[in-house]
């Protein structure tokens, strides 16, 4: 009964809604875009969905990512869209993934569904899902928005043009605003989302026309909508399954946050936030927190580096947040996919401000 | 060359409009590149796809009289 109304639909049947319960549905970040296109995937019964994010609900998320509420602040986002939908449709089974997507794990993560959904919040994560999904011969539904402007299209999709194709090469940091530190329109990624949802769908059903070749933009505030078409480059189709994926991307994630001060990451203790700490004082060095830390001093980082889980945020601490700074700096040079936090002030700043609540 | 150009996103805000129309001597791609980024010189650091009458124009395409031009920057947001 919970089918009936899809069942009804000449063009899905008995047939197609087996194709949906069938079908195995990957979205990255379970964010603006993965929140509406996971409700909507969740109601109609896609069989297996996978959801990858390694980000926490933070407050700033409320406004358009809809499947959080105020409790959830903190939570890890993966976690809570399982919880949620859950109830939604106990049919599908939901695999989470509390981490980012990284040259480490895309290959591994995205092998094992037949559709993915891009709704990341960054360049170099899409261009490596794009890699990874030409390498693997995998359909991916794009989508990306800017303000009240958003894009869609389906990327390497029977034999069809790829992300590369459309945008050959990432732009530098400087360029472009990656992320939405620019500000959105709360339910813009609610539509793209929903778009996606529905080129995803059409997909799996083998119905209509997807926008393989076709790239959508759609404008919230003046109504307009644009279909651009563009064709398959075997080059740019080359260089991605050529690309060596260990090399070439940097930021994994790009929760704007790049450094708390004490009074936010004591907030952060308090509420338990999904986090691991880096404390990369000698050993001798005081006060220590009283929370697990992971001790590496800043000299032995090049070398036990590797050892650094990357599941969650990583907090980097020091006396004063200088050294932290240094090692955030070794990190990212060398391509250590995770998302890296400074604690500003460091442990001085830290227990001043404990004092001063005492 | 009257071309009816349209800018999306960034690029949009860089300009200050949506859309104009512009006149260009000649009829290639690269030289209507040129007049842009004369005209806002930000737009000679980024990637920018270039489309004419609804389709992604390859660099050789020869432009004609009241084209259809969209100036698209890629998206990041989510």
């Amino acid at each position: 009964m919970r089918y009936a109304r899809h069942i009804s639909l000449s063009e899905v049947g008995e047939a197609g809604q087996q194709k949906l319960l069938d079908a195995k549905v990957l979205i990255i970040g379970a964010g603006g875009l993965g929140c509406p296109a996971l409700q909507y995937l969740v109601a109609a019964g896609v069989g297996t969905i996978g959801i990858v994010d390694g980000d926490t609900v933070d407050e700033t998320n409320l406004q358009r990512q809809v499947l959080f509420t105020t409790n959830d602040i903190g939570r890890s986002k993966a976690l809570v869209s399982k919880e949620k939908l859950n109830q939604l449709n106990p049919d599908v089974t939901i695999q989470i993934y509390q981490a980012f997507l990284t040259a480490n794990n895309a290959l591994e993560i995205i092998r094992e569904y037949d559709l993915i959904i891009d709704g990341t919040d960054n360049f170099a994560t899409r261009y490596l899902v794009n890699d990874v999904c030409v390498k693997l011969n995998k359909p991916f539904v794009y989508g990306a928005i800017h303000k009240f402007e958003g894009q869609v299209s389906v990327f390497n999709w029977n034999s069809g043009p790829t992300y590369r194709c459309l945008f050959p090469e990432p732009p530098t940091a400087d360029q472009i605003p990656n992320c939405a530190e620019a500000g959105v329109l709360g339910v813009l990624p609610g539509v793209i989302g929903t778009l996606q949802a529905t080129e995803a769908m059409k997909v799996i059903l083998g119905i209509g026309e997807p926008l393989s070749g076709k790239l959508k933009m759609v404008n919230l505030l003046t109504n307009s909508e644009q279909v651009i078409s563009f064709s398959r480059n075997e080059q740019q189709v080359e260089k991605a399954t050529q690309m060596d994926l260990a090399n070439s991307y940097t930021a994994a994630s790009c929760s704007s946050e790049n450094e708390v001060d004490v009074e936010q990451f004591q907030a952060w203790l308090e509420t338990g936030k999904d986090i691991n700490i880096l404390d990369v004082r000698e050993v001798y060095e005081t006060p220590k927190l009283e929370v697990d830390v992971i001790s590496i001093q800043l000299g032995e980082i090049p070398s036990r580096f590797k050892e650094l889980p990357t599941d969650k945020p990583l907090i980097v601490v020091c006396q004063k947040g200088i050294r932290s700074l240094r090692a955030i700096e070794f990190l990212r040079e060398n391509n250590f996919q995770n998302q890296l936090i400074n604690l500003k002030g460091g442990m001085a700043a830290f227990h001043q401000q404990a004092i001063q609540h005492e | 060359m009257k071309l009816n150009v349209k800018y999306f996103g960034l690029i949009a805000e860089w300009m200050g409009r949506s859309e104009e129309q512009i006149d260009l001597w000649e009829n290639s791609i690269a030289a209507l590149r040129q007049q842009l980024e004369t005209n806002c010189r930000r737009l000679s650091n980024i990637t920018y796809q270039v489309a004419v009458n609804q389709k992604i124009a390859s660099e050789e395409l020869e432009l004609s009289e009241n084209d259809e031009v969209a100036i698209l920057p890629p998206f990041a947001g989510g």
